[in-house]
């Protein structure tokens, strides 16, 4: 039978040397998610993980896992299992040794745990590699094991702490599919921890953003996207960041629109429907050919913007542009709170525009 | 300086390999071979004037008689040092005496500074303060120590010995029972050993990644579990540098022996290198002296090379 393991945490907070690193979170992580905690380095969340896992006790509120309340639990008694960022294996064990260790620890039988381990080596492909010590391995196979070593214990939620950060771009891509697949195959709770924004997006069902110790929002990818409930948000997630610029004729507010929906046109030509777009006109300053897209840094009347287009249109532009985007995709934030007021314009409209952005 | 040559200048590749193959050895691929040994040389010389020279004039001396007084009467005797030293009750108990003091004062030592270890290797500031106190007898001479411990021994007047009365124990004659006389030395040179080895540990200690004692708490590993399976194999560098020098160190214990005991009483603290000393420069028997000197490198090189044998493939380098 499936264990229930939905984690709430109730007004945790966690204070080090009179200094508040997570204040008073409050957050459920649904039983079965894959829950991503993203934020810059600081931001408290892998003190919020580490709090899950018991590492770090919370100076206030409380944690539950399942119905359970682990406040008073030890790591080894919540029935979690957790990835380090620089994997933690023991590096005078082998790999057998280093998947069992947990399993002999729980006093599962001599018998029971060799099994368990060759099926769990199979599964992570490590079968030929139980004798070797973990100096041994590259970094993607130390990643199995202690991958391995999590799963072996079948805990009810696996907390991992940038698990993927150590290892190169390309391993890191075919990790990020594997622990995709992994938490299809098993169904359990994952909490994981990163500052890749697009790791969280790949990832994660459930985001989780957090800056200096708060949640700023919580929510599904897309909707991350598409509605970011504040300006820290918005310029957190996407790659690059939302554009944001002064109101028009509003001092309290700031808009923002994300580069890719905003279009470029030359000097010379002036944009069909102006009215029912936010425009500007400058000078590009530089640009940035990543492969199939182009960003360009463009030094506007309104201050300075990124503009995303496609490669194969780069040949268009002379220095002189005018930066236009529908209105419908201008947010609007509040210049105080920060927090999203709305767009300059309802979302139906946009497909009726010029420039057929959607 | 050189002029660069132009294209129209440069042989072809063919003139080249012909022109290489001509000459036997070219002046700058002598350099290239020569270069390292040079660099190497004044360490070299270094080596052999004060390593390798002494050991072989040592174990030439000790075939020979001879005495410090008249060092031209020397006369080449073989292996008689050897013979009369093996059967001299005096140095086979010297022998005992120094496998004894190595031992336990190895053992004692280490097991007290890796327990010290484990207690003080925390970040309050009491632990600091601790530290430093347990670390202050290594920089203290041997000679103060020596000074300190005699003082502290004194059968009349000696702290140890007012304690024990306070606790209404019997006085003890520390140094000049010989019962106690080797036991009193190996508290000595446990005591002054301590700090220096506790601080390695710690050093040791903090070397481990905590995130390895993190995964054992979520892997349930209990205390004893974690001391034996993962502290203790991550600390067998440590251990294994600690024990070859406090074995080497002890092995040649002179300081404490000449202030406190002079070997004695009745030979029952003596140890090789008073010994030597001893024989060389109260009895003026050199021959003596370097045949034990001898001996004395072969039991340290035999126990270091047996210790690197079967304890190497299990230290664990990082």
């Amino acid at each position: 039978m499936k264990k229930m393991a939905r984690v709430v945490l109730q007004q945790i907070t966690k204070t080090f040397q009179n200094q508040k690193v997570v204040k008073g979170l409050n957050l459920v992580i649904p039983d079965g998610s894959f829950t991503v905690l993203v934020g810059p380095s600081g931001c408290g969340k892998s003190t919020t993980l580490r709090m899950i896992a018991g590492l770090e006790t919370a100076t206030d509120g409380e944690i539950f896992i399942g119905s359970q309340s682990v406040n008073a639990l030890p790591p080894g008694k919540r029935d979690v299992a957790m990835v380090f960022q620089n994997y933690a294996l023991y590096p005078t064990m082998n790999v057998y040794d280093n998947i069992a260790y947990g399993l002999r620890n729980r006093g599962t039988s001599k018998k029971d745990c060799d099994v368990l381990v060759k099926e769990i080596a199979e599964i992570v492909g490590l079968a030929d590699f139980l004798k070797r010590k973990p100096s041994q391995l590259s970094g993607g196979q130390r990643q199995r094991v202690a991958l391995a070593r999590a799963m072996v214990k079948k805990p009810k939620v696996f907390l991992m702490d940038e698990p993927l950060s150590n290892l190169d771009a390309k391993l890191r891509n075919q990790m990020r599919v594997e622990l995709t697949s992994l938490h299809k195959q098993l169904g359990s709770t994952f909490i994981y921890v990163t500052h890749d924004q697009v790791e969280a997006m790949t990832m994660g069902d459930q985001i989780v953003v957090m800056s200096d110790g708060n949640i700023m929002q919580v929510a599904a990818p897309m909707d991350l996207y598409q509605e970011p409930e504040n300006l820290f948000v918005a310029q957190f997630i996407g790659s690059p960041p939302m554009n944001i610029v002064p109101a028009e004729g509003r001092s309290d507010q700031l808009w923002g629109f994300r580069p890719e929906k905003a279009v470029l046109l030359p000097a010379s030509v002036s944009p069909v429907s102006a009215g029912e777009m936010w425009t500007a006109k400058g000078q590009i300053v530089s640009r940035e050919i990543l492969g199939s897209d182009t960003l360009f840094h463009v030094e506007t009347e309104k201050g300075r913007v990124i503009v995303k287009t496609e490669t194969e249109e780069i040949g268009q532009y002379g220095s002189n542009v005018t930066v236009t985007v529908a209105k419908p995709h201008v947010y609007i934030f509040d210049r105080v709170s920060g927090k999203k007021v709305g767009r300059l314009a309802e979302r139906g409209q946009v497909s009726a525009l010029a420039g057929g952005v959607n | 300086m050189r002029k660069a040559a132009t294209a129209h200048e440069l042989p072809d590749a063919g003139q080249v390999r012909a022109q290489a193959a001509s000459r036997p050895t070219s002046r700058p691929d002598m350099m290239t071979r020569l270069r390292p040994y040079l660099y190497l040389t004044p360490a070299m010389i270094c080596f052999i004037l004060f390593f390798f020279y002494p050991i072989g004039s040592i174990i030439y001396l000790s075939f020979q008689d001879w005495s410090l007084i008249n060092l031209e009467a020397m006369e080449w005797v073989g292996l008689q040092n050897y013979t009369e030293l093996v059967a001299d009750q005096e140095f086979q108990q010297v022998l005992t005496n120094t496998l004894v003091f190595t031992f336990a004062t190895v053992g004692i030592s280490l097991g007290i500074s890796f327990l010290l270890a484990l207690w003080l290797n925390k970040k309050a500031k009491m632990y600091g303060i601790i530290q430093a106190t347990v670390f202050s007898p290594h920089i203290i001479s041997f000679v103060s120590v020596s000074m300190l411990w005699m003082w502290l021994m004194d059968p009349q007047f000696g702290l140890l010995n007012a304690v024990l009365e306070a606790v209404g124990l019997p006085g003890y004659t520390w140094l000049t029972d010989p019962s106690s006389a080797l036991l009193s030395l190996i508290l000595v040179n446990v005591w002054k050993g301590v700090g220096y080895n506790t601080l390695i540990f710690i050093a040791g200690l903090q070397s481990i990644p905590g995130d390895i004692y993190e995964a054992a708490a979520l892997d349930r590993s209990p205390w004893w579990r974690t001391l034996t399976r993962i502290t203790i194999p991550m600390l067998s560098p440590t251990m294994f540098f600690l024990f070859i020098i406090n074995m080497i160190s002890s092995s040649h214990a002179f300081d404490t022996i000449a202030i406190m005991t002079q070997g004695g009483p009745i030979n029952s603290s003596n140890m090789l290198v008073y010994y030597i000393y001893e024989q060389g420069m109260d009895y003026y028997n050199g021959g003596f002296a370097a045949a034990a000197s001898v001996i004395l490198l072969l039991i340290v090189g035999v126990l270091t090379a047996l210790y690197f044998l079967f304890m190497s493939k299990r230290v664990h380098y990082r």
